[in-house]
């Protein structure tokens, strides 16, 4: 099975480097220019990332990301279009230029970065896989869930770090993989299993879905490391830069105090870093191929990162999240962004 | 000739059938009984669950109390579950198709409704037309609303109606062929129908949807919608064709024989006697197959497109709701039994009116 995934990872590679070859007459920048609006990839519904609410919108921290690249282009946060995408098509859907950016929740490994034929840009949410268990069986710690049966949604790397951190620790444990998550946290609720394991971004929102949430508690333990951001062809160094820049843009905003709210004001500022950024001073943008107060319009359009992160997932939002790693390299977290200049 | 009596009628008493049919052995009451108690004690719990209990209005997640069903969630969403993404401006548009595809078909339940014939035929040959100008747009001043938009119940239809629109005659032309006597079209239609009825409607899709745009030059990408709606047509087809096939052998050497003696050519022969008697000698399968077409237009889901029951699994994981899971699946049931019920019982209605259970 690995090598037949290996293979088909090669077969699809090597395909997209013939068509990338023959058919780049323009760059993504300038393909998306002309149509007008950015082909952005998403899941197909995933609370806090990026879920259609009541009225057909699309919602989340993925969706914003993907946003802000298109306020970066053209000045409006909603010259974009999603395409929903399920776990198996979405590096297709990049590779063979179907969607300009891959905004899916998708965690930056190795062998993604290096035998795709994509690039990682950067990390918007820096999660981990946690563990949800009930509360009577009394664990206070991962590591004595040994001999534990375990809920699993099938076909993620969620399945493969669960078999690592056991192995590693020397424990056993019985896996009842499900299809969905929401068929996972039904089975959790059946009692079928003492423990989940997800992501920690939706181990609450998973655990806000049972008759009785206080029934369970969501262990300290993060087992495996989950940087998710956006993804971009290769071939396209421009296109990468844009699409790592802005989010850049949107935590050194964070960092310098710009908010949406005050950003006409922070335009007026003599500090030269938030000069450079607004693009009232300096040639960023031009650098990058993008108006010159693309940050500007990033800021003004969807708002800092801890802006787009509190609307999504932060305290408040039904995901309730702390900021944690997410936090600022300032205050604690690991968010850090070059500087501009 | 003395003139036959009518049977005489057989009086219903009630409570004697009840003795006849429920009661007459040991083992038949005690099913009685276990079936009448378990029916007692499920459907007070169910109705109160769906309509007692349940919650119909409110404005927001924290109106749903009680132990019923939340149907508010459904209620807030439905715009979502019927358009998808369409915008909400334009679905004018699509409430018209609604009503014409309801004024097509309606009537064909109706049996002494004026015109339903012609009504029925511009269902088959006008609807699909209008639907190509209305919906997608760009045409006459309409606002051009891409087929990434589309979503919900209006996919489904979609999805169901063209896959039936299109596998018929399709299906028509592959059994006339494999029935034929030139080799290289029999070939063909042998080779066509065994190649697509063996391959799983999934991997079609998956075909479709991930593996043809790697062999297509980039840029030249046509959507993913009208992919999927040619891989769901030509794999319907092919079930369409066997089907169709059955009902070709089980008419008579005779009735060929008596077509070429009046001197019609091959086409006309098929079009005037062989295929009325044959299609309608296959309605139960023709309509087998379009249910099962119907149902299986959900695995579209797989390619990320979102049908009805891929917009109500994509919100149904919304934390701002308790679990709403079963509400939005019950409702997506409802929504297929409507149709697929109805589609029964248009064929139904059809075989007793063309008796081709040759029952009286």
């Amino acid at each position: 099975m690995k090598k037949l995934i290996t293979l088909a990872a090669g077969t699809a590679t090597l395909l997209g480097t013939l068509m990338a070859s023959n058919a780049m007459a323009a760059t993504t920048l300038e393909a998306v220019k002309n149509k007008g609006h950015l082909q952005c990839g998403v899941t197909n519904g995933l609370p806090g990332f990026s879920q259609p609410d009541e009225k057909g919108h699309w919602t989340g921290i993925d969706v914003d990301t993907c946003r802000a690249i298109a306020a970066a282009i053209f000045g409006k946060g909603d010259a974009v279009q999603f395409t929903p995408l399920t776990a198996k098509e979405r590096f297709t859907a990049l590779q063979s230029g179907e969607i300009d950016v891959l905004s899916r929740n998708t965690t930056w490994t190795l062998t993604r970065d290096a035998s795709l034929g994509l690039n990682f840009t950067g990390t918007n949410y820096y999660d981990g896989q946690g563990f949800l268990i009930k509360k009577d069986i009394g664990v206070t710690d991962a590591k004595e869930l040994n001999g534990a049966t375990v809920c699993i949604q099938a076909g993620t790397t969620t399945e493969l770090n669960l078999a690592d951190y056991f192995r590693a620790n020397d424990m056993e444990f019985k896996p009842i993989v499900f299809d969905t998550s929401e068929q996972t946290v039904q089975g959790f609720a059946a009692g079928r299993c003492d423990v989940l394991t997800s992501d920690r971004s939706q181990l609450a929102a998973l655990r806000s879905k049972l008759a009785d949430p206080s029934s369970a508690v969501i262990l300290p333990n993060t087992i495996s490391k989950e940087p998710l951001g956006p993804v971009v062809r290769q071939g396209d160094d421009q296109w990468f830069n844009i699409v790592k820049w802005v989010l850049f843009a949107q935590i050194n905003a964070e960092e310098l105090g710009i908010t949406s709210e005050n950003v006409e004001d922070m335009k007026k500022s003599d500090n030269p870093n938030i000069q450079r950024l607004l693009g009232t001073d300096g040639d960023m943008g031009e650098k990058l191929g993008l108006p010159a107060d693309f940050g500007y319009k990033v800021i003004k359009e969807v708002g800092n990162y801890g802006e787009m992160y509190n609307r999504n997932v932060g305290p408040g939002t039904p995901l309730d999240l702390d900021r944690g790693l997410n936090a600022l390299w300032t205050e604690g977290g690991i968010m850090y962004a070059p500087p501009m200049r | 000739m003395s003139e036959s009596m009518a049977p005489p009628k057989r009086a219903f008493a009630p409570v004697q059938w009840m003795r006849d049919n429920l009661f007459n052995t040991w083992y038949n009451i005690l099913l009685t009984v276990v079936v009448v108690y378990m029916i007692g004690t499920s459907i007070g719990p169910l109705l109160n669950w769906l309509f007692l209990d349940a919650t119909f209005t409110g404005a927001d997640p924290k109106d749903c109390v009680g132990d019923g069903a939340c149907w508010l969630f459904i209620n807030q969403r439905l715009n979502f579950f019927m358009y998808g993404f369409y915008p909400d401006a334009q679905q004018w548009r699509v409430d018209i198709m609604f009503f014409l595809l309801a004024v097509a078909f309606v009537p064909q339940f109706i049996e002494r409704f004026p015109a339903r014939r012609w009504l029925g035929i511009f269902g088959m040959t006008g609807l699909p037309i209008i639907g190509y100008i209305l919906i997608p747009g760009g045409w006459f001043g309409l606002e051009e609303v891409q087929s990434n938009k589309w979503g919900g119940l209006m996919l489904t239809l979609i999805l169901a109606y063209v896959g039936i629109i299109g596998s018929l005659p399709l299906g028509i032309i592959l059994a006339l062929g494999r029935r034929s006597e030139m080799p290289v079209i029999r070939g063909f239609c042998v080779i066509f129908i065994e190649v697509w009825r063996a391959v799983p409607l999934i991997t079609v899709l998956f075909m479709a949807s991930v593996m043809l745009p790697l062999f297509l030059p980039e840029g030249m990408n046509f959507e993913k919608l009208l992919r999927a709606l040619i891989g769901i047509t030509l794999w319907q087809s092919a079930y369409m064709a066997e089907v169709i096939r059955g009902g070709l052998q089980a008419i008579p050497r005779g009735q060929y024989e008596a077509g070429s003696a009046l001197g019609l050519g091959y086409w006309r022969k098929m079009r005037l006697i062989i295929l009325p008697q044959a299609l309608t000698l296959v309605i139960p399968g023709i309509v087998n197959t379009f249910i099962g077409l119907f149902m299986d237009t959900t695995l579209v889901l797989i390619i990320g497109l979102f049908d009805i029951l891929g917009t109500v699994q994509s919100t149904i994981t919304d934390p701002a709701w308790q679990n709403v899971a079963i509400e939005g699946y019950v409702f997506v049931a409802f929504c297929f039994w409507v149709f697929c019920f109805g589609m029964s019982r248009y064929s139904q209605n059809l075989e007793r009116k063309l008796d081709t259970g040759h029952k009286t």
